[in-house]
This record gives structure tokens, sequence and C-alpha cells, in this order.
């Protein structure tokens, strides 16, 4: 009890100095920012257009919200590269404190980016007329389901850092898987339109399955048109999604924390 | 304090250490002495928990390293090469974070950081953001954070690489002041002045092995005698003048010659005694001289001899005095200013 107590502050440590950091460096927050904004804008006009106007618009923004939040899990990566870059990882080795706490401390600050990335598309939504049509708890339970898929995918990142050690190599590596996980999924596009193989990987991405259930949550429809198909994740999206966090987690946390003991091997 | 036996450690083909055995006690300044490549970062890594090594056994303050690396870290210290400070936190947030991380409750924590402060002479810039401080600054507070537990066993890797003087000055009464207080400091240094002047031990380390341990003294020792130069006042006086210098230092070799005659070369076994004596028996034999000095072998010549390579490459070379020669007259006097100002900026 008293290993995940210390376990606990030391990460809670690591995560405050991870936001004072974030904090005193608001040109890296941009991009959590802008982002967001400018791929609502690109997908609700250019396509938007052809792919069903304002029901398109209501379908968008679980997609983006999914889309985005995966994208997170970038920030982790490149943040701890630069860290691992440093000699203030060395320092934190040497401490007695937990081994889990650097990478805990960092998944959880990167937390608070993804809150700010979700309420800027959130105002966007409103903006281009997106509305919530279920009641608060349900809408509650969106945002907290995007939460945990953000700090699951973000251990990926995590685990991404410690594999490539150098911040260019964690850059290009932390974006590049996140264009074919988030786009081959029914983020942006009806299922029904995708062939053969890419409908069968879209169905069982994780992505499609938080995309699904957030929309499922607001209450937001499917434009006319739009065929997600019939199956198992689609049909219960909010289990499928929750399921994958745990699994992410399962996997690439102990991964990442076996990578941080070997540092420097 | 700290134990290591028959430690290696390899990395591919290239032994890093190859069955390292050292040992420091407490109130021990140990210093370790080698060229680039020579093991003496991988050792600091072994001890501090970083690096779990292939083979050998590792003890600090009696908890072993592979079994316990918890009570070890929490028994040690660590001042890295590069000053491990968050550039975006002021002095006083990176010292309470190490402290919060060491288990310190938050009163604690703050108490020591402000304590620490004080003591390293940051108490000016505590509110200021780490990345605006100067280059000494960021090692005092780096060095700071490795005080922070107070642990009985400190590791300094290349603690003065890249300060400058005053910076070194500011280290150095640093681990003087450590020592005196029983705790155990093992440093690694490229300048043979520096271990020179705190080392109570010397290892000397090439290719990951111990190729020489003792102390300043007894290292010396072993790379021979002093000599003497003189520079005759006429140079046709040079034969008469070898033969005076060769009855002086007791007639164990023939003088050498060097420039023409213009400069004469003896051992001088007894030190000062011979110097005195060459002296007495030059002005006895009516032979004017221009310059006489008494050259000590240094840690340079004791490391040219062990290892036939230069201790400081190339670059280095300056922080040492320039040539070698130089060094022998001047680590007295310049240390004991060092001391001396150091003292004062370190004790609270």
């Amino acid at each position: 009890m008293s290993v995940l107590v210390s376990a606990g502050v030391d990460s809670a440590v690591i995560a405050h100095r991870n936001l004072l950091n974030s904090w005193r460096t608001p040109g890296a927050l941009i991009t959590g920012i802008v982002q967001p904004i400018i791929f609502v804008l690109l997908l609700a006009f250019v396509f938007g257009g052809r792919l069903g106007g304002d029901a398109y618009r209501e379908f968008l923004i679980g997609g983006i919200l999914a889309q985005t939040l995966t994208f997170n899990s970038s920030f982790t990566a490149v943040y701890l590269a630069k860290d691992l870059q440093l000699g203030l990882i060395d320092r934190f080795r040497s401490l007695p404190m937990s081994r889990v706490a650097v990478i805990l401390g960092r998944t959880t600050a990167d937390l608070a980016t993804s809150v700010m990335s979700m309420a800027v598309i959130l105002a966007c939504g409103l903006a281009i007329g997106w509305r919530v049509e279920a009641g608060p708890w349900q809408a509650l339970g969106a945002a907290a389901l995007l939460l945990a898929f953000t700090f699951s995918v973000s251990w990926i990142g995590a685990v991404i850092a410690l594999t490539a050690r150098s911040v260019e190599v964690a850059q290009s590596l932390g974006l590049i898987w996140l264009f074919p996980v988030t786009f081959i999924s029914g983020a942006f596009v009806p299922l029904s339109s995708l062939p053969g193989v890419l409908r069968t990987i879209a169905e069982w991405n994780p992505v499609t399955a938080v995309a699904t259930a957030v929309r499922e949550l607001f209450g937001n429809g499917l434009p006319p048109g739009f065929d997600m198909g019939e199956s198992w994740p689609l049909q219960h999206p909010v289990a499928y999604a929750l399921f994958s966090c745990v699994a992410i987690i399962a996997v690439f946390a102990p991964l990442a924390v076996w990578q941080y003991r070997r540092i420097g091997r | 304090m700290i134990r290591l036996e028959a430690v290696s450690q390899a990395y591919g083909s290239f032994r890093a250490l190859d069955g390292l055995s050292l040992s420091a006690g407490p109130g021990e300044v140990l210093g370790l002495l080698g060229p680039n490549g020579s093991g003496k970062t991988t050792t600091v890594k072994v001890i501090s928990t970083l690096l779990q090594p292939d083979a050998g056994v590792v003890t600090v303050n009696g908890h072993d390293a592979a079994t316990a690396p918890d009570a070890v870290r929490r028994s040690i210290g660590l001042s890295g090469q590069y000053a491990a400070v968050d550039e975006k936190l002021t002095g006083y947030e990176n010292l309470q974070m190490v402290g919060r991380l060491y288990g310190l409750s938050r009163r604690d924590a703050a108490t020591r950081a402000g304590e620490l402060l004080e003591h390293f002479r940051l108490e000016p810039v505590a509110g200021k953001r780490a990345g605006q401080y100067s280059g000494g600054m960021r090692r005092r507070l780096d060095l700071a954070g490795a005080l922070v537990a107070r642990p009985p066993v400190v590791v300094l890797d290349e603690p003065t690489t890249g300060l400058d003087p005053r910076g070194r000055m500011d280290t150095w009464s640093a681990v003087r002041s450590l020592s005196a207080e029983g705790t155990c400091v093992l440093l690694t240094t490229q300048y043979l002045e520096e271990a020179d002047q705190l080392a109570d031990n010397i290892a000397v380390l090439d290719a990951g092995r111990v190729i020489a341990e003792g102390t300043a003294q007894e290292l010396k020792d072993r790379a021979g005698s002093a000599r003497i130069d003189v520079v005759p006042a006429d140079s046709t006086d040079s034969e008469r003048a070898a033969r005076v210098l060769e009855r002086a230092s007791g007639n164990i070799e023939p003088a050498v010659v060097e420039a023409g005659g213009s400069r004469l070369g003896v051992p001088a076994p007894r030190g000062e005694a011979t110097l005195a004596a060459a002296l007495d028996q030059l002005a006895a034999a009516g032979i004017p001289v221009a310059e006489i000095s008494l050259r000590r072998p240094t840690l340079d010549d004791v490391f040219l001899r062990l290892t036939g390579t230069n201790a400081v490459p190339a670059g280095a070379g300056d922080e040492n005095g320039g040539a070698p020669n130089a060094s022998d007259d001047t680590p007295e006097p310049v240390a004991a200013g060092v001391g001396g100002h150091g003292r004062q900026g370190v004790r609270s």
C-alpha cells in the first residue's frame, strides 16, 4: 500500500512540474489549440458540403474529438523525449522514487492539454451548429471516455519516446502512426465507403469505437445515407472503447516502465 | 561506504569496465582520474544505480546495488556531468521538487531548499528560473540537488568541467566541507590538479580498470624523483657546470645538456637539499647562473608514465596551466587562495 502511496505522491510531484513547464512554455500549447480548430473548419466546410452539410457537421464533432485526443499522444512522446535528452532523467533515476512516476506524471499532466483541446473543439462545434442532444450525465460520460482514451494512447507516446530517445525521432515517430490510425476509422466517413480489408480494420479500430460512443453519448445521429455496418464494436461502442483503453494501458504501461528501468544500457 | 568488486560492463564489444575494484570510506574523497573513455562515467552510473553491471558487486553504505537499489539511492547524491536542473523551474522549485522525490514532506522540502539556496549563495536568484542562471550557478544548483537528503555518499561526475575559476573554487570548497562533515565523496575528473588538490586517494583508470592507486604523493613518487634545471649565465660554462651538478646530485646519471649548453638538467633525489647543494657548489666553482629551478613530478608525469597517453586531451590542456613545468610552482599558492575564498562562500 505504501508503495502505491509513494508512487502517487512522486507522480503528482512530477505532474506538477510538467504542468508548470507547459504553463511557462505557452508557445508549445498553440498546436494543441490551433490544430483542432483547423481540422474542424477544414472538414466541416471543405468536405462537409459534399458529405451532408449540417448533418455531417453534427456527425463530425465526435470524430474530431476522437482524432485530436488520439493525436495528443504525440505531445507525450515529444515532451518525454525532451526530458530524456536532458540530464534531468538521470537525476530522477538516481533518486529513491517510484519507477513509474516520471511516465505517469507525464501522461497525467498531458491530460490537461487534452482537456484544453476538447474545450476548443466543443466551442468550435457550437459555433458551426453542433449541439448536445442527450442529457448532461451522458455528455459528461462522453468527456470522461475521451479523457480515458487520450490517457491510454499517451502511454504509446511514452513508449515511442523511450524507444526513440531523441526529440527529432520521437517527434516524427510519435506523429506518423497517428495518420493511418485516425483516418482508417469511422471518425470522418461512413465505414460502408471503405474497401474490404480497410473496412474490417476500421470496424475494430478503437478510434472508430470512441468516435461512435461519443456521438451516441452526445445524442448525435448519422447523416442520411451513412452506413456504419453491424460489426460487434459498432453495436457496443462504449464497452469496446473502454475495453480498448484498458488493453492499451495493460500493454504499454508495463512496456514503458520496463524501458525506463533499462535506460542507459 | 563505496565498494566495487570486480565490476565489469560491456557495451557490445567495448569493455567499458573490466574487473574494476574500488573502495572509499566515510569522510574520504576518492578521485577517479582517467582519459575520456577510460570508464569514469560508467563507474558513476554503476554506483548510482543508473546501470546494472554485467558482473561484479557494488555496495554503497552497506547496501547491495543489485538487490537493494532503493536503499542505495537513499544513501547517495548524484551530480552529473551536465547540470541536471529544470530550466523552466526556479532554483527554489528545483530543490523543493528533488526534496519531495526523496520523500520529504512538503514543509521539510521547502525548509531544506531554503537552507541549500543560502548555503550555495543562490538566495538572490531563488525565485528566478534556472534557465536564466549562469553556468556556475546552474552547477551549484545541481550540486545542491545532490545534497538535499544529506546523503552519506556523494558522487560527482566531472563537477568542474566547463566552469570558470571562481566556479571551480566554489565546487572545491564544497567538496572539502562535505568531506570534513564525514561524507564519502567520489569524484571523477580529467584535471590532475583537481585530483591532487581534493582527493585523499586517487585511482587512475585506463580501459575500464584501475592501473594505479594511492595518494597524490605516492603516485608522484612512482613517477620518479624531482629534477633540477639550470640555465648558466654563460653557455661556455656548461661543461663545467654539468660536472658540478652531477656531483651535487650524487653522480646518479650524466647531466642532460640541451640547446647547445644553454640548459642543463640533473635528477634531484633529495629535493630541496639537492637544490641547495647545487647552488652552493656552483657558487664555489664561480659559475654564474641565470636561472635555476626544482621541478617535482606532476600527476601529468604519472599519467604519461602509466598510460603512455596524455591525461588531458586537446583543448583541456590550458586548464592545467599550459606547460607541465608551470604546474609545480603554481598549485600551492593558488590552492591556498582557492580554499579561502570558497569556504567563505559556502559556509553559512
